[in-house]
């Protein structure tokens, strides 16, 4: 109490008349927010415990809980925010750096959503998705600059590695670990019904997880847990994680409470410690020791697979892209400013980096201007919410986009954003066995397969809107786009014109 | 209001083609004659022809085909002409003053071979050093437009309507063995007689009626390797994928047709031949920028032939006619019956499906 108490953010309310103390909820809560008086036969509840994950809530027979904001807050100040009152308070009682999970939630400028997409109108005609073939299929990898014939004068049709989607989604790295091996089941089981990828995240991968290899994405990350020759040969391709639009600039963050039995041993590290990776690969302080790592993978794997090289986006995103453009690497992924985490510090979180739509246009812009956007795919994340989002990246000059957040709120996450505590009550964000079977794997891949099958509907029928049938004329096609409320040099960076232009 | 090539403009269109595969050559009326039932696929505001073997007599060299704002702006493009070609004919081109055409630039025509020392310089084929000098004055806000710029042929266009850009132009004076036209409905327009089509870079030259919807994305392609859309239209670009896949990679019409419209994958996934399958996954991967969406009708002209080619769910007309050697195409059936009234074997090309046409002269 005294200097340190702070009044619970959230208030847990039960209705009397509907509660009949059936005790589920005090059952499904692991924050110990509900409890049983047996004296009074009545339920109690320790709200200051409370993340609102509202699994109570999705619980309750009756609908007799909801969690509401609590109302006993500080005295307005537009300056200093409840939050920014409540953090301090914190850091002067602990000393230490907030911590926090999940993607930027502050009110920062969202450009998608400053983004508006084209349709025809007489001059040419709409496509009809239900009547006419909408193609989403696509390709990453590079673009041969010439032919090539044989003696016979027939083209040898001869590609490097190149990766199928049969739409342009794929689902973010999220390690075995930060999530649950269900969570992680779903999402490749998903990913093979849908023919897109997952991907591993640095976290290694099971053994009995490698039948999904025809689509999963290995992850090589600064820490190189659970990296190895089988392991590298697992997946359809290679992604080198240098770095994560929440936490630009340091490595990933596993607290040892999630590195228990299994998961340990899938990283190879011992159990309970901290999988703490270095902020920089120690092989890789120059972008020519980049090009060493990519075609050291490329001749573990016999140059068969497509590397994928993750950054996050930053100021220099453009020249940075150009140089891993040049690297020999495949595919460039970008993180965005807003991507998920399942721990990185505030501040990084909220002040590092730049936004995805922002960086994405500048290096597609950049790569065409030096001649090289052939050469290289762009995957970019952080955050895609939406089909719209993805249609607008793609217009931007995206070949494909990441999903990660979305994909754990289809498997069942609220947004309660505390996945670092190891205690996320839908089975997702947790080790705990009796957490994590409550993640049915089946039902999560039906979710996250019903999703994409959303989005790829939703995107057809914005593409037919554009007269457009095939994803391909639409990547990069910026001129599907208008922008509304931004400066001229914003639009000037996103390349396209104002609405009304 | 802005120019055309500071704003894009949309068009719908009127288009035909006539030619010779005997090679045998005849002058610009029975093309114009095609337009003129076609009148209403056109408002006044764009019409031009291309016809093939008209400068026998020059066909070793380019023939340019230039409009001027100013004489000023002639004078100093001559002066940069001059230093990297030879020019060995300057003159006005030939029109007819006519009251339905106004407004008219300045229109030259000069028959030109490139210096040798200037292509050694630059390690370049004359065609490649063409084309760099035709970008590079087109992109160049200073008065002058290359219009047309390939050997032993030419275009001809004006604000106007088809038909009257024939009489203005003598077309009737110009024998070739294969002719194209364009008539055009532009939404909006300033009326600029660069933005009339056809769109020609080298022997080389598109009519189009269509808007498609693949635009920036194949526009921010091809720029990519030195063209500039200065112009902001669909046949422009057209002709750049036309001059990058044919031209510089070496590729043969047929494989062209099958990266613009390209066959839709299920096709694709469905052939049984496992070769043919390969070949059209990796045409379709390799250049799938250059994928062509949204309604297009186009007639590609060139040295020795032409190729008719539609998108691929066909969203444009285009019907195909033969009468002996002579093989007709318009957007109208009754555009060809205006030039060959017992047209025969009369048939639609499915979406896709190039029709291509080789004529003797100068055919392969």
């Amino acid at each position: 109490m005294g200097a340190d108490f702070l009044y619970p953010e959230f208030e847990v309310v039960r209705n009397p008349n509907r509660c009949v103390n059936c005790r589920i909820c005090e059952r499904q809560c692991s924050n110990g927010v509900h409890g049983w008086d047996a004296k009074t036969k009545t339920m109690t509840q320790d709200d200051a415990k409370c993340v609102d994950c509202q699994r109570c809530v999705a619980m309750c027979p009756t609908r007799a809980l909801k969690i509401v904001k609590s109302d006993c807050v500080f005295r307005e100040n537009a300056n200093w925010s409840n939050d920014a009152i409540r953090e301090i308070h914190k850091q002067a009682s602990t000393g230490g750096a907030l911590l926090s999970s999940m993607g930027n939630p502050t009110t920062a400028p969202i450009y998608w959503d400053r983004l508006l997409i084209n349709a025809s109108q007489v001059t040419n005609p709409p496509v009809d998705p239900l009547r006419e073939p909408m193609e989403t299929r696509v390709f990453l990898g590079k673009k041969p600059n010439r032919i090539e014939r044989g003696p016979d004068g027939k083209i040898v049709p001869k590609l490097e590695p190149q990766l199928e989607l049969s739409v342009p989604i794929m689902f973010a790295a999220m390690s075995y670990g930060s999530i649950s091996l269900n969570a992680h089941a779903a999402l490749a089981r998903a990913a093979t019904e849908l023919g897109i990828l997952y991907n591993t995240g640095e976290g290694g991968l099971r053994e009995d997880f490698y039948q999904y290899g025809p689509n999963t994405v290995v992850q090589v990350a600064s820490g190189r847990f659970g990296v190895h020759e089988d392991y590298l040969r697992a997946g359809v391709a290679i992604e080198i994680k240098m770095g994560q639009g929440a936490k630009p600039g340091i490595g990933g963050h596993l607290p040892g409470e999630k590195i228990v039995g299994d998961v340990a041993k899938t990283r190879m590290i011992p159990e309970g410690a901290d999988a703490v990776s270095p902020a920089p690969h120690h092989d890789i302080y120059s972008i020519e020791d980049l090009r060493q790592l990519v075609l050291s993978l490329k001749e573990a794997t016999e140059y068969r697979k497509p590397i994928i090289v993750k950054v996050a986006a930053v100021h220099n995103i453009a020249a940075i892209a150009s140089g891993i453009a040049r690297s020999g690497a495949d595919v460039i992924a970008i993180d965005g400013w807003r991507g998920g985490t399942g721990a990185a510090p505030t501040r990084i979180r909220d002040n590092v980096g730049i936004p995805v739509e922002l960086a994405l246009a500048a290096v597609d812009q950049r790569l065409r201007d030096e001649g090289i956007r052939n050469d290289v795919s762009l995957i970019v994340g952080g955050s895609v919410r939406s089909a719209s989002d993805l249609v607008k990246a793609i217009a931007l000059g995206a070949d494909a986009c990441y999903i990660g957040t979305a994909t754990l709120i289809a498997l069942g996450c609220r947004m309660c954003r505390t996945c670092r505590s190891g205690k996320c009550n839908w089975g997702i964000a947790t080790q705990r066995p009796e957490l994590v079977e409550r993640l049915d794997p089946e039902i999560g891949r039906k979710r996250l397969v019903n999703l994409v099958s959303a989005w790829k509907l939703e995107l057809a029928e914005m593409m037919g809107g554009m007269g457009i049938n095939s994803v391909e004329a639409l990547r990069g096609n910026r001129l599907m786009l208008r922008g509304v409320g931004l400066t001229e040099k914003e639009l000037e960076v996103l390349g396209v014109s104002c609405a009304g232009e | 209001m802005k120019l055309e090539g500071q704003v894009r403009i949309p068009s719908g269109c009127a288009i035909a083609a006539a030619i010779s595969r005997e090679g045998r050559r005849f002058n610009g009326e029975k093309i114009a004659a095609a337009m003129r039932p076609m009148r209403e696929r056109s408002n006044g505001l764009g019409g031009g022809f291309a016809g093939y073997g008209i400068y026998p007599e020059y066909k070793d060299f380019f023939a340019l085909h230039m409009f001027f704002e100013s004489r000023d702006a002639r004078k100093s493009c001559e002066s940069y002409l001059k230093e990297r070609f030879e020019i060995v004919q300057s003159e006005i081109m030939p029109t007819r003053k006519i009251p339905e055409i106004t407004d008219e630039p300045i229109i030259w025509r000069y028959f030109v071979a490139p210096h040798r020392s200037a292509l050694r310089s630059l390690q370049v084929d004359e065609n490649e050093f063409v084309v760099r000098v035709a970008t590079k004055i087109n992109a160049e806000t200073n008065g002058a437009h290359i219009f047309s710029c390939g050997k032993n042929m030419g275009a001809f266009k004006a604000v106007g309507y088809p038909e009257d850009v024939a009489r203005f132009y003598r077309l009737e004076e110009y024998e070739g063995y294969s002719w194209i036209a364009h008539g055009r409905y532009p939404t909006n327009t300033p009326g600029w007689w660069g933005g009339a089509h056809p769109f020609a870079l080298l022997d080389r030259a598109v009519v189009h009626n269509g808007e498609i919807s693949s635009y920036d994305a194949n526009r921010r392609c091809v720029e990519m390797f030195g063209y500039k859309c200065s112009l902001m239209t669909d046949t422009e670009v057209i002709t750049y994928i036309m001059d990058r896949l044919l031209r510089v990679q070496g590729l043969t019409l047929t494989e062209v047709a099958q990266i613009v419209a390209a066959p839709f994958w299920s096709t694709i996934d469905a052939i049984d031949d496992p070769e043919e399958r390969e070949r059209l996954k990796y045409l379709r991967t390799a250049f799938s920028s250059l994928l062509i969406t949204g309604p297009f009708s186009i007639i590609l002209g060139f040295n020795g032939g032409l190729m008719a080619l539609n998108d691929r769910l066909k969203l444009r007309s285009s019907v195909v006619g033969e009468k002996g050697d002579a093989v007709y195409i318009a957007s109208e059936e009754a555009a060809i019956r205006a030039m060959e009234e017992n047209v025969e074997n009369v048939w639609a090309p499915a979406g896709g499906e190039p029709v291509i046409v080789y004529a003797k002269e100068g055919g392969r």
